[in-house]
């Protein structure tokens, strides 16, 4: 069956491109790319029924398809409107879509606490960056961001709900991925939030995933908590074998030391393979990983300053100058001194040390 | 006095017994449905009678009817819409209380036409007392053989179930209150697909409000074509309005849609005039979600002609002068009454009532309720009113469902036409404590267009 499939024409931002029939809007305006591709920050194609919820994508569409080629009234979710035949779409040429747009920005960050100096996610947000390409640089929003109780999901992964734009990846990341959801949107309106009802913790495997589906820094990684800042840390790719999972991942190190451990992501920041617990919680030392290189970080990331690729190693000279020989203690100072009170062994004091513990008695 | 279809027989005692419904004339349509009429033939009725839908948007029924989708193998499914929440809609609640056997006559006919075995009515969680009452109605209609396997040995079966919903507004849109049915979060789905095609577990469904259901019993036993004549253009049948606020007569009322809305108001046989001799200030003539209209635009439109109770005529004028028959929630304000304040109350309504799941509605309603209640305690800014029409705009049209809409609906229409309200609000921050606006210039006559 050699049968050609008929491709649907469509137009976006006076650009033609064929494409096979129950592609969505925002799909065929990422197959031309750049700025023609409307920001998406709950659609995520990985995830069955995401999208729709966040309308930053909302595209205008000027003519539906040539077999009727009315305008469509309302502008539309580009990820949830799937092409027609000669369909003619305005992203970028669209005022009204621009104006929609910079409003839905507005309303995203109203509430937001704004906190990127002591966020996880900042360099790596999806909403800072729609901020700074989308965003006005002030608020016309007067009134106090709201708050909420604090959950504790667990020994994995951090909930900071003041920071969530309910983009319901996470929901749908653990419908999908893992072999029972225990969180999901609890109320409604604006005081909706993401949590478990019953405080259980969120440990199910393959639940870390949802770190990396998060726009934001509502979830983020606990074991990397304030560790460290991702544009001070090289991304390489790695791989393992897993039996649970394809075990390729990104590495975050400073060093030889592993900080964190995440999916890999493509240009549109979307994992290209789910990756376990164990893989991603667990496994931080080199020597479980197999290195494949330095990752591919766009030239628009924060992260790639201080990304160099090619970088050689300085070499270790001096078992060289030693002729193999160990270096040698000279003198261990405290033989031949008491000033530092070496019966007082530092390591079983319970917290830091204190006058108290070098008493004079 | 108008002619009556739905309330005819209100009145009866004990109308809501089985036994006194159907010795005054109950079932009748659906024997004549079933027996002489095939279920195309049905549709095709409701389609000459012109239908609209009465849940609010005023969608045709018959052609609603028509675009479900009946690919073979698959059920199909009708779910009636009984989430009346919108306030000042409490039509339905009516019609469930009183004549619960006129909506299950109905839901057996359309349930006929459109091959649904399995019928549903959702309705309000608040209405905790109306499921025992409609339960015990089906319960006396398959113990008569209107319900059941084989009904009047057409070979047709059907069975009701009432759902009761949770208390919340949003599902009354029927995609959320589908998946509300399904045992899900009430969040409405993004469409298309439409509910016709992909709706209750995955099956082509008709959503339809109490009313127009209860409106199928008249069509069926009158005929399309009489009904038409009952109305005015694309207006047809009767109407129930539920009034309330400053009249001397609140209450449900069927009218025929040949009155005026002044007649509607003024007139001892519907809301009696305006209590203690106030003058009328504004009235928002279709629920909480329409338009506000003050009193010179609600009696004559912009082109100077009587306005009628209708949906043309309440319409005439798009939103600039008109407003919408909506589901018919009349609500009349007198002249002590505060815009500002009643719109800071629907405000509030709204940002509790958004389901949270697209932004615009979600961070919107609640900025829109923030600065409504500034303005409204006196510590607004002349710039807050114009925020309030950027904020407005960038909802409507740009939300998954249409609770975006409605709650930018009466903020912008409170703006429209009682701007200097507000502004006298944020101009008059100590007065405007002390005591009301008034009536100002919203009844005076408006300047008619000259006509060639």
């Amino acid at each position: 069956m050699a049968e050609e499939k008929k491709l649907f024409k469509v137009t976006i931002d006076n650009i033609t491109i064929d494409v096979e029939p129950g592609t969505s809007i925002l799909n065929a305006a990422r197959m031309i790319g750049g700025d023609v591709a409307p920001p998406a920050m709950c659609y995520y194609s990985k995830l069955k029924g995401s999208g729709g919820k966040c309308r930053t994508c909302l595209v205008e569409v000027a003519a539906g398809s040539t077999a009727d080629p009315r305008p469509m009234p309302k502008l539309v979710a580009s990820c949830r409107t799937n092409v027609m035949d000669g369909m003619v779409v305005k992203n970028i040429t669209s005022e009204r879509v621009i104006d929609a747009r910079a409003g839905v920005v507005e309303f995203l960050l109203l509430n937001h606490p704004l906190d990127c100096p002591i966020c996880d996610q900042a360099g790596e947000c999806h909403l800072q960056d729609l901020g700074y390409d989308h965003g006005k640089e002030g608020t016309r929003y007067e009134f106090g961001r709201r708050t909420f109780h604090k959950h504790d999901l667990g020994p994995y992964i951090q909930l900071h709900m003041t920071r969530c734009i309910l983009c319901y990846r996470c929901v749908f990341t653990a419908d999908q991925l893992t072999n029972k959801r225990v969180h999901g949107v609890l109320d409604r309106g604006d005081h909706a939030e993401i949590a478990t009802y019953i405080e259980k913790s969120l440990d199910n495997d393959f639940i870390g995933n949802v770190i990396d589906v998060c726009p934001v820094g509502a979830l983020t990684d606990k074991t990397f908590r304030f560790k460290n800042r991702v544009w001070f840390l090289k991304p390489v790719d790695a791989h393992r074998d897993c039996p649970k999972c394809s075990g390729k991942v990104t590495l975050w190190n400073r060093g030889d030391e592993v900080y964190r451990v995440t999916a890999r992501k493509d240009q549109w920041g979307e994992v290209e393979d789910w990756i376990c617990n164990e893989c991603r919680f667990d496994k931080k030392l080199t020597s479980d990983w197999v290195i494949e290189g330095p990752t591919k970080v766009s030239r628009q990331s924060v992260i790639s300053q201080g990304h160099y690729v090619g970088v050689k190693r300085p070499k270790e000279t001096l078992g060289e100058v030693l002729e193999g020989r160990k270096p040698r203690l000279l003198m261990d100072i405290h033989d031949v001194s008491e000033v530092n009170k070496p019966n007082i062994e530092l390591s079983k004091i319970a917290g830091p040390a204190h006058s108290d513990d070098f008493s004079k008695k | 006095m108008g002619r009556k279809l739905l309330l005819e027989k209100a009145h009866v005692e004990g109308i809501r017994t089985y036994d006194v419904y159907r010795r005054e004339g109950g079932y009748a349509s659906v024997e004549k449905a079933l027996k002489n009429m095939s279920p195309d033939q049905v549709t095709e009725e409701v389609k000459k009678s012109g239908l609209r839908g009465r849940g609010g948007a005023g969608f045709p029924t018959g052609m609603k009817w028509s675009f479900l989708a009946k690919p073979e193998g698959v059920p199909r499914y009708l779910v009636c819409n009984a989430d009346e929440s919108e306030p000042g809609t409490f039509k339905d609640r009516y019609l469930m209380e009183f004549i619960p056997h006129l909506l299950i006559e109905g839901l057996i006919v359309a349930s006929y036409a459109l091959g649904s075995s399995r019928t549903y009515i959702y309705i309000r969680g608040e209405y905790a007392w109306i499921p025992d009452i409609l339960e015990q109605a089906i319960a006396e209609a398959n113990a008569n053989g209107w319900l059941g396997k084989n009904i009047l040995g057409t070979g047709f079966d059907c069975q009701i179930y009432v759902q009761r919903g949770a208390g919340a507004y949003i599902c009354g849109e029927e995609t959320a209150l589908i998946e509300s049915l399904e045992g899900k979060r009430g969040n409405p789905r993004i469409k298309p697909p439409f509910p016709a095609v992909k709706g209750l577990w995955d099956c082509p469904t008709v959503v339809n409000n109490v009313e127009t259901l209860a409106a199928v019993v008249p069509i069926i036993n009158l005929g399309g074509e009489e009904y038409v004549k009952i109305g005015v253009g694309k207006s047809t049948g009767t109407k129930l309005i539920s009034a309330c606020g400053n009249i001397n007569k609140p209450g449900v009322y069927e009218i025929d849609m040949t009155i005026s809305v002044e007649e509607f108001i003024y007139s001892d046989e519907y809301c009696g005039g305006v209590p203690n001799g106030k003058k009328l200030k504004a009235c928002i003539p279709g629920g909480s979600s329409v338009p506000i209209l003050p009193a010179n635009l609600l009696f004559k439109t912009a082109k100077g002609d009587t306005r009628m109770m209708n949906y043309e005529s309440l319409s005439d004028g798009g939103f600039a002068t008109g407003t919408m028959m909506g589901s018919g929630g009349f609500i009349v304000l007198d002249e002590d009454q505060c815009v500002v304040r009643h719109t800071l109350t629907l405000a509030r309504f709204y940002r509790h009532e958004s389901c949270g799941q697209c932004s615009p509605c979600r961070e919107g309603t609640g900025w829109m309720e923030k600065i409504l209640k500034n303005i409204e305690y006196g510590k607004g800014k002349m710039s807050d009113i114009d925020l309030l029409w950027d904020i407005q705009r960038k909802i409507e049209g740009n939300t998954i469902c249409p609770l975006g809409d409605a709650a930018a609906w009466p903020v912008a229409a409170a703006i429209r036409h009682f701007r200097d309200e507000f502004e006298w609000h944020v101009l008059n921050p100590v007065e405007s404590q002390q005591r009301n606006f008034g009536l100002a210039h919203y009844a005076d006559p408006r300047p008619v267009p000259a006509t060639a």
